[in-house]
Protein backbone atom coordinates (compact mmCIF):
# COMPACT_ATOMS: atom_id res chain seq x y z
CA UNK A 1 0.00 0.00 0.00
CA UNK A 2 1.43 3.49 -0.57
CA UNK A 3 1.81 6.30 1.42
CA UNK A 4 -0.92 8.19 -0.12
CA UNK A 5 -3.54 5.16 0.39
CA UNK A 6 -1.99 4.72 3.86
CA UNK A 7 -3.43 8.79 4.58
CA UNK A 8 -6.68 8.26 3.03
CA UNK A 9 -7.58 5.40 5.23
CA UNK A 10 -6.44 6.70 8.14
CA UNK A 11 -8.38 9.78 7.58
CA UNK A 12 -11.69 7.80 6.77
CA UNK A 13 -11.90 5.93 9.73
CA UNK A 14 -10.92 9.14 11.80
CA UNK A 15 -13.62 11.01 9.82
CA UNK A 16 -15.78 8.08 10.44
CA UNK A 17 -15.27 8.24 14.21
CA UNK A 18 -15.87 11.53 14.55
CA UNK A 19 -19.32 11.86 13.03
CA UNK A 20 -20.22 8.53 15.15
CA UNK A 21 -19.35 10.83 17.89
CA UNK A 22 -21.11 13.81 16.54
CA UNK A 23 -24.10 11.31 15.82
CA UNK A 24 -24.50 9.68 19.43
CA UNK A 25 -24.31 13.19 20.73
CA UNK A 26 -26.83 14.69 18.81
CA UNK A 27 -28.97 11.99 19.00
CA UNK A 28 -28.94 12.82 23.08
CA UNK A 29 -29.74 16.30 22.51
CA UNK A 30 -32.78 14.94 20.14
CA UNK A 31 -33.69 12.79 23.14
CA UNK A 32 -32.70 14.99 26.26
CA UNK A 33 -33.76 18.78 24.11
CA UNK A 34 -35.89 20.90 26.52
CA UNK A 35 -37.75 22.63 24.16
CA UNK A 36 -39.42 21.48 20.57
CA UNK A 37 -37.20 24.04 18.73
CA UNK A 38 -34.21 22.45 20.36
CA UNK A 39 -35.47 18.88 19.19
CA UNK A 40 -35.80 20.74 15.50
CA UNK A 41 -32.49 21.92 15.02
CA UNK A 42 -31.32 18.88 16.64
CA UNK A 43 -32.77 16.56 13.47
CA UNK A 44 -31.57 18.86 11.11
CA UNK A 45 -27.67 18.53 12.35
CA UNK A 46 -28.71 14.79 12.15
CA UNK A 47 -29.75 15.19 8.59
CA UNK A 48 -26.31 16.87 8.07
CA UNK A 49 -24.14 14.37 9.87
CA UNK A 50 -26.14 11.69 7.94
CA UNK A 51 -25.03 13.55 5.15
CA UNK A 52 -21.32 13.50 6.12
CA UNK A 53 -21.82 9.57 6.62
CA UNK A 54 -22.77 8.86 3.12
CA UNK A 55 -20.24 11.20 1.46
CA UNK A 56 -17.81 9.61 3.63
CA UNK A 57 -18.42 5.88 2.96
CA UNK A 58 -19.04 6.91 -0.95
CA UNK A 59 -14.78 7.83 -0.98
CA UNK A 60 -14.49 4.42 1.18
CA UNK A 61 -16.09 2.18 -1.36
CA UNK A 62 -15.31 4.72 -4.53
CA UNK A 63 -19.23 4.55 -5.81
CA UNK A 64 -19.89 8.43 -7.25
CA UNK A 65 -23.37 7.44 -7.05
CA UNK A 66 -23.50 8.45 -2.72
CA UNK A 67 -22.92 12.05 -3.91
CA UNK A 68 -26.26 11.80 -5.57
CA UNK A 69 -28.03 9.97 -2.60
CA UNK A 70 -25.92 12.70 -0.25
CA UNK A 71 -27.50 15.62 -2.39
CA UNK A 72 -31.23 14.54 -2.39
CA UNK A 73 -31.24 14.05 1.15
CA UNK A 74 -29.45 17.46 1.71
CA UNK A 75 -32.49 18.94 -0.30
CA UNK A 76 -34.88 16.74 1.55
CA UNK A 77 -33.28 17.08 4.94
CA UNK A 78 -33.80 21.27 4.29
CA UNK A 79 -37.76 20.71 3.38
CA UNK A 80 -37.93 18.75 6.44
CA UNK A 81 -36.34 21.25 8.52
CA UNK A 82 -38.78 24.27 7.04
CA UNK A 83 -41.62 22.36 7.48
CA UNK A 84 -41.17 21.49 11.70
CA UNK A 85 -40.55 24.69 11.92
CA UNK A 86 -43.94 25.83 10.27
CA UNK A 87 -45.14 23.33 12.50
CA UNK A 88 -43.66 25.17 15.81
CA UNK A 89 -44.99 28.55 14.63
CA UNK A 90 -48.57 26.97 13.71
CA UNK A 91 -48.40 25.51 17.38
CA UNK A 92 -47.38 29.01 18.92
CA UNK A 93 -49.86 30.49 17.16
CA UNK A 94 -52.70 27.85 18.61
CA UNK A 95 -51.26 28.26 21.78
CA UNK A 96 -51.43 32.06 22.35
CA UNK A 97 -55.02 31.81 20.66
CA UNK A 98 -55.59 29.58 23.62
CA UNK A 99 -54.29 31.96 25.91
CA UNK A 100 -55.82 35.27 24.92
CA UNK A 101 -59.24 33.28 24.87
CA UNK A 102 -58.81 32.45 28.91
CA UNK A 103 -57.85 36.17 29.50
CA UNK A 104 -60.95 36.86 27.97
CA UNK A 105 -63.14 34.68 29.92
CA UNK A 106 -61.29 35.74 32.76
CA UNK A 107 -61.95 39.10 32.68
CA UNK A 108 -65.37 39.28 31.32
CA UNK A 109 -65.94 36.61 34.55
CA UNK A 110 -64.27 39.59 36.51
CA UNK A 111 -67.16 41.97 34.90
CA UNK A 112 -69.73 39.53 35.97
CA UNK A 113 -69.33 39.49 39.16
CA UNK B 1 -44.10 32.09 5.97
CA UNK B 2 -42.76 35.38 6.12
CA UNK B 3 -38.81 34.71 6.98
CA UNK B 4 -36.79 36.99 3.95
CA UNK B 5 -33.97 34.57 4.38
CA UNK B 6 -36.18 31.40 3.08
CA UNK B 7 -37.93 33.60 0.64
CA UNK B 8 -35.07 34.91 -1.50
CA UNK B 9 -33.60 31.03 -1.29
CA UNK B 10 -36.93 28.96 -2.25
CA UNK B 11 -36.95 29.78 -5.94
CA UNK B 12 -33.71 28.88 -6.09
CA UNK B 13 -33.99 25.61 -4.22
CA UNK B 14 -37.24 24.67 -6.11
CA UNK B 15 -35.67 25.04 -9.52
CA UNK B 16 -32.63 22.86 -8.09
CA UNK B 17 -34.52 20.30 -6.60
CA UNK B 18 -36.50 20.39 -10.18
CA UNK B 19 -33.23 19.81 -11.94
CA UNK B 20 -31.98 17.49 -9.80
CA UNK B 21 -35.57 15.44 -9.76
CA UNK B 22 -35.35 15.64 -13.78
CA UNK B 23 -31.78 14.31 -13.98
CA UNK B 24 -32.68 11.26 -11.50
CA UNK B 25 -35.83 10.51 -13.77
CA UNK B 26 -33.91 9.78 -16.58
CA UNK B 27 -31.18 8.29 -14.96
CA UNK B 28 -33.63 5.82 -13.73
CA UNK B 29 -34.74 1.94 -14.52
CA UNK B 30 -31.05 0.69 -15.37
CA UNK B 31 -29.24 2.88 -12.45
CA UNK B 32 -30.57 3.91 -9.17
CA UNK B 33 -33.13 6.76 -9.94
CA UNK B 34 -36.46 6.37 -11.45
CA UNK B 35 -39.95 8.10 -11.65
CA UNK B 36 -40.91 7.22 -8.29
CA UNK B 37 -38.06 8.96 -6.49
CA UNK B 38 -38.05 11.93 -9.35
CA UNK B 39 -41.59 12.49 -8.88
CA UNK B 40 -41.34 12.70 -4.87
CA UNK B 41 -38.22 15.00 -5.26
CA UNK B 42 -41.06 17.50 -7.88
CA UNK B 43 -43.69 16.84 -5.05
CA UNK B 44 -41.20 18.21 -2.11
CA UNK B 45 -39.60 20.95 -4.40
CA UNK B 46 -43.53 22.56 -4.62
CA UNK B 47 -44.55 22.24 -1.36
CA UNK B 48 -41.21 24.35 -0.47
CA UNK B 49 -42.46 26.75 -2.49
CA UNK B 50 -45.88 26.03 -1.05
CA UNK B 51 -44.58 26.89 2.72
CA UNK B 52 -42.55 29.60 1.19
CA UNK B 53 -44.95 31.80 -0.85
CA UNK B 54 -48.55 30.56 -0.23
CA UNK B 55 -50.33 27.45 -1.49
CA UNK B 56 -51.93 30.06 -3.89
CA UNK B 57 -48.83 31.06 -6.08
CA UNK B 58 -47.43 27.20 -5.92
CA UNK B 59 -50.45 26.13 -7.33
CA UNK B 60 -50.05 29.01 -9.90
CA UNK B 61 -46.49 28.12 -10.28
CA UNK B 62 -47.62 24.29 -11.40
CA UNK B 63 -49.86 25.66 -14.21
CA UNK B 64 -52.40 22.58 -14.14
CA UNK B 65 -54.48 21.29 -11.29
CA UNK B 66 -52.14 18.61 -9.48
CA UNK B 67 -55.10 15.97 -9.94
CA UNK B 68 -54.58 16.76 -14.01
CA UNK B 69 -51.03 16.40 -13.77
CA UNK B 70 -51.29 12.71 -11.82
CA UNK B 71 -54.04 11.80 -14.42
CA UNK B 72 -52.11 12.60 -17.59
CA UNK B 73 -48.93 10.38 -16.23
CA UNK B 74 -51.18 7.52 -15.79
CA UNK B 75 -52.46 8.05 -19.52
CA UNK B 76 -49.07 8.02 -20.52
CA UNK B 77 -48.24 5.26 -18.20
CA UNK B 78 -51.33 3.62 -19.80
CA UNK B 79 -50.24 4.37 -23.55
CA UNK B 80 -46.80 3.16 -23.19
CA UNK B 81 -47.94 -0.36 -22.74
CA UNK B 82 -49.64 -0.37 -26.34
CA UNK B 83 -47.04 -1.03 -28.88
CA UNK B 84 -46.26 -4.02 -27.35
CA UNK B 85 -50.10 -4.73 -28.77
CA UNK B 86 -48.94 -4.66 -32.14
CA UNK B 87 -45.77 -6.86 -31.84
CA UNK B 88 -47.75 -9.53 -29.96
CA UNK B 89 -45.84 -9.55 -26.77
CA UNK B 90 -47.47 -9.27 -23.61
CA UNK B 91 -48.68 -5.34 -22.28
CA UNK B 92 -45.90 -3.54 -20.96
CA UNK B 93 -43.02 -5.08 -22.69
CA UNK B 94 -40.18 -2.93 -23.35
CA UNK B 95 -40.03 -2.00 -26.91
CA UNK B 96 -36.24 -0.46 -28.30
CA UNK B 97 -36.65 1.26 -31.82
CA UNK B 98 -34.16 3.61 -33.28
CA UNK B 99 -35.57 7.23 -34.40
CA UNK B 100 -35.43 7.55 -37.97
CA UNK B 101 -34.01 11.20 -38.85
CA UNK B 102 -31.67 11.81 -36.00
CA UNK B 103 -30.37 7.99 -35.29
CA UNK B 104 -30.86 7.32 -31.29
CA UNK B 105 -32.74 4.45 -29.73
CA UNK B 106 -35.99 5.53 -28.04
CA UNK B 107 -38.20 2.83 -25.77
CA UNK B 108 -41.64 2.50 -24.77
CA UNK B 109 -39.82 2.83 -21.08
CA UNK B 110 -39.05 6.10 -21.25
CA UNK B 111 -42.48 6.55 -21.61
CA UNK B 112 -43.44 4.88 -18.93
CA UNK B 113 -41.09 6.30 -16.61
CA UNK B 114 -42.57 9.73 -17.30
CA UNK B 115 -45.75 8.82 -16.63
CA UNK B 116 -44.68 7.48 -13.01
CA UNK B 117 -42.88 10.69 -12.07
CA UNK B 118 -45.91 12.18 -13.30
CA UNK B 119 -48.25 10.88 -11.53
CA UNK B 120 -46.28 10.81 -8.12
CA UNK B 121 -45.49 14.60 -8.45
CA UNK B 122 -49.08 15.34 -8.77
CA UNK B 123 -50.01 13.16 -6.02
CA UNK B 124 -48.09 14.15 -3.76
CA UNK B 125 -48.25 17.90 -4.89
CA UNK B 126 -51.27 17.66 -4.07
CA UNK B 127 -51.65 15.94 -0.89
CA UNK B 128 -48.96 18.42 0.31
CA UNK B 129 -50.33 21.50 -0.61
CA UNK B 130 -53.85 20.42 0.60
CA UNK B 131 -52.10 20.04 4.28
CA UNK B 132 -51.00 23.35 3.72
CA UNK B 133 -53.69 25.01 2.78
CA UNK B 134 -55.43 23.97 6.43
CA UNK B 135 -52.89 25.42 8.30
CA UNK B 136 -53.06 29.06 8.72
CA UNK B 137 -50.32 31.37 7.13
Amino acid sequence: MSLSADFLWVAIHIALGVLSLAFLMVTWRVLRGPTLPDRVVGLDALVVIAIGFIATIGIKTGFTLYVDIALALGLVGFLATVAFARFTLSLQGKIQQQNDEQDEREENEGKGA
Amino acid sequence: MRTLIFRAIAPYLTALMLLFSIFVTLRGHNEPGGGFIGGLLAASAFALYGIAFGVPEARRAMWFHPISVAGTGLLLSAISGLPSFFRGTPYLTGIWTTAPVFHFDVATIILFDLGVYLVVAGAFASIALALEDNGER
